[in-house]
């Protein structure tokens, strides 16, 4: 049996199931980030000092990383751009591209928490580090499940554009919002954690 | 093809050159956020002024990229309805940290 509405739009919601997915998946995803700005709100108000994030962190390399996240989303929204005008062989590129700039970013965070760990700044050290920690990692998360659904529609999952291309451009758009909303959630975490 | 893709297909020649337009403002305005930090402003200030330009940002990333500019009705609502819960989320610690009226 096929799983029904996939390509063509419902009548009630005029969109389709995966749109409607997506966007509630995100709806819960910002819930899940703003508990934690919230907490974050909460523990830097309630501290009689707090450290200017450029003392301790690396700025010039979040900002590196912060043009990094903001080329892969134009690299993403090209990637769908091309299957649109249906272009696969420019669409593996920009896809990819957006792969390779996720793993670069990744990279750089690797070498960031490798030099705190060098200095024995630990999440247990204070708690600025406990939340600069704990909101760079999960975002960290996120980059990484994205770049495998992205990985997965680039390899394996391009298959789809065979038999039914139609669905798997909305899938790649689908997996496009996700990777959005990654760059939209980074854009806040760098001033609130470097700058402030 | 559905009516969506043919709807995005004629223009998306005029949708690129906007990526394009927007990939720049928000290399421009990632710059203007470093800058501004570098005056060394008091906290309130500062904070303002990020927040300011992150939801620049971020309501570019969001109206463009993921093109909130041009989305059905039931996005529009689902949304709004997380936009309330967020900002109460937010509002909760502050009201709390401010002694609110029904916090003492």
């Amino acid at each position: 049996m096929d799983i029904p509405y996939t390509v063509e739009l419902r009548r009630d919601t005029g969109l389709n199931n995966g749109k409607i997915g997506i966007w509630l998946f995100l709806a819960s995803e910002v819930m899940l980030f703003g508990a934690l700005f919230a907490s974050y709100i909460l523990i830097r108000t309630g501290s009689p000092v707090w450290p200017r994030g450029d003392t301790i962190l690396d700025v010039p390399l979040a900002t590196f990383n912060t043009v990094v996240l903001i080329s892969s989303s134009v690299t993403m929204v090209m990637a769908w751009a091309s299957l649109m005008r249906r272009r696969f062989g420019t669409f593996r590129i920009y896809m990819g591209t957006t792969i390779l700039l996720g793993a670069v970013f990744l990279v750089v965070k690797y070498f960031e928490y490798g030099h705190h760990f060098h200095l024995g700044e630990f999440p247990s050290h204070n708690n600025f580090l406990a939340l600069y920690f704990t909101l760079t990692g999960l975002h960290m998360l996120h980059v990484a499940g994205g770049m495998a659904v992205n990985a997965y529609f680039w390899g394996p999952g391009a298959k789809l554009w065979k038999t039914n291309p139609e669905w798997f451009i909305n899938r790649v758009e689908h997996a496009g919002l996700f990777w959005h909303f990654v760059d939209l959630v980074w854009i806040f975490l760098f001033p609130t954690l470097y700058l402030l | 093809m559905t009516s969506d893709h043919a709807d995005h297909a004629v223009d998306i020649d005029k949708h690129v050159r906007i990526y394009i337009t927007v990939f720049a403002a928000l290399l421009v305005l990632t710059i203007v956020t470093v800058a501004i930090s570098r005056f060394h402003l008091p906290v309130h200030q500062a904070v303002t002024i990020a927040l300011i330009v992150a939801t620049i940002k971020g309501s570019l990333v969001a109206c463009y990229f993921m093109h909130l500019i041009s989305e059905k009705r039931l996005i529009y609502a689902v949304l709004a309805l997380t936009v309330v819960f967020f900002i109460a989320l937010l509002a909760l610690p502050v009201i709390t940290v401010h002694d609110g009226f029904w916090i003492h």
